[in-house]
C-alpha cells in the first residue's frame, strides 16, 4: 500500500476513538444527572467530582485525535 | 503535508509569525522576536488586569462590575476550600490568575474580530504554552509537597491499607501517574482547543466552497453548514470556559496532594 494512503487510513481509524470518548463523556453527564434528579440536594457539592470525571473520560478522546494530527502532518 | 493551492488549510491559523524583531537573536539559531503569540499573550494579561482593577474598590455596596469580579475570585476560593482545605487559601492568587488566563485566552482566541481584518490568535492552542503552565503546576506541587514533608513526601506514592508484596509494583504504577499528570494536563488544554479551532475552520471551508461550487450546493450545504458553524462556536465558548475550569480544577487537585499527602 501506498505510504500516504496508509497514514490516511491510520487517522481515519484514530478517530474511532472520538467517537467512543463521545460515549464515555455521555456517560459522565448523563450518570451525573441521573443521581443529581435522585438526590438534587447533593448534586452541587458534587460538581467538581463530575468534572473530574468529564476531564478523564474526555483526555483518552483528544489522545485519539493527537494520534490522528500526527500521523497525517508529523509521521 | 502542504495545503494544495487554492485551499484553505485549517493549520495555518496556528502559525507563529514574529511581529517585531525577526532578526532579535540571544545566541545563534535562537530567536526572540515578538511574535502574534506574544502579542495575544500580551492583550490577555492587559484585559484581566483591567476586569480585575475595575472591582477592586472595595465599595460596601458592590456595583456590577465588583460583583463580577468578586463571583469570579469567590468561585476559586470556593474551588480551593472545598478541594484542599483552610490551607487552599494561600493558592487563591496563582490558582486565579491561571483559570483568568487561560479563560481569557480561550475567549479572546473566538472573538470574531476577523471580520475587521484582524487575526485572532488562541495561544492556548499551543503546546509550548500549555505545556509550561502545566509545569508551573507541577513544579509548585513537587516544591510544595518536598518542602513540607520531605522525603515522606513518597508515600503518596503508597495508597493506605497496600499489601507489603504489592508495594513495590503499586509505587511504579503511581509514580508513572504523577509524572504523567503535567503531561496529561497541558495535552488536554491545547488539543481542545486546537480541535475545535481547526472544526470552525473546515466548517467555514465548507461555506465558501459550497457556495462556490454553484447555486444548488450553495442553497442546500452552504445554509446548513452555516447554522452547524454557529451552533459549533457556542459550543466552543463552553468548551473554552469548561477547559479553563478543568486545569484550576486539576492543578488545586494535584496542590491538594502536595498539600495533605493522601
Amino acid at each position: 500500500m501506498d505510504m500516504e494512503a496508509a497514514k490516511m487510513i491510520g487517522a481515519g481509524l484514530a478517530a474511532i476513538g472520538a467517537g467512543l470518548a463521545a460515549l464515555g463523556v455521555g456517560n459522565v453527564f448523563a450518570k451525573f444527572l441521573e443521581g443529581a434528579l435522585r438526590n438534587p440536594g447533593a448534586a452541587d457539592s458534587q460538581q467538581g467530582r463530575l468534572f473530574i470525571g468529564f476531564a478523564a473520560a474526555e483526555l483518552l478522546g483528544l489522545l485519539a485525535f493527537l494520534v490522528a494530527v500526527i500521523l497525517v502532518f508529523v509521521a | 503535508m502542504a495545503a494544495e493551492q487554492g485551499k484553505v488549510d485549517p493549520m495555518k491559523q496556528f502559525q507563529i509569525e514574529p511581529i517585531i524583531g525577526s532578526n532579535w537573536s540571544l545566541a545563534d539559531g535562537f530567536n526572540i522576536a515578538f511574535t502574534n503569540s506574544a502579542l495575544w499573550m500580551a492583550i490577555t494579561v492587559a484585559l484581566v488586569w483591567v476586569f480585575v482593577a475595575g472591582g477592586m474598590k472595595r465599595e460596601l455596596v458592590p456595583g456590577r462590575w465588583q460583583m463580577a469580579v468578586e463571583t469570579m475570585t469567590g468561585f476559586i476560593d470556593d474551588m480551593l476550600a472545598a478541594n484542599i482545605g483552610k490551607e487552599g487559601r494561600k493558592y487563591v492568587p496563582y490558582i486565579f490568575s491561571l483559570f483568568m488566563f487561560i479563560l481569557f485566552g480561550n475567549l479572546l482566541g473566538l472573538m470574531p474580530i476577523g471580520l475587521f481584518g484582524l487575526h485572532p490568535f488562541t495561544f492556548t492552542s499551543h503546546f509550548t504554552i500549555t505545556g509550561v503552565l502545566a509545569l508551573m503546576s507541577f513544579s509548585i506541587v513537587l516544591i510544595v509537597g518536598f518542602w513540607k514533608h520531605g522525603f515522606h513526601f513518597f508515600s503518596l506514592f503508597i495508597p493506605h491499607g497496600t499489601p507489603a508484596p504489592m508495594i513495590p509494583l503499586l509505587f511504579v504504577i503511581e509514580l508513572f501517574s504523577f509524572l504523567i499528570r503535567p503531561i496529561s494536563l497541558a495535552l488536554r488544554l491545547f488539543v481542545a482547543m486546537m480541535a475545535g479551532h481547526v472544526l470552525l475552520k473546515i466548517l467555514a471551508t465548507f461555506v465558501i466552497d459550497s457556495v462556490n461550487a454553484g447555486p444548488v450546493f450553495g442553497a442546500t450545504i452552504g445554509p446548513a453548514a452555516l447554522i452547524l458553524m454557529i451552533a459549533i462556536s457556542a459550543l466552543e465558548i463552553l468548551v473554552a470556559g469548561i477547559q479553563a475550569y478543568v486545569f484550576a480544577l486539576l492543578s488545586s487537585l494535584y496542590i491538594n496532594d502536595a498539600e495533605n499527602l493522601h
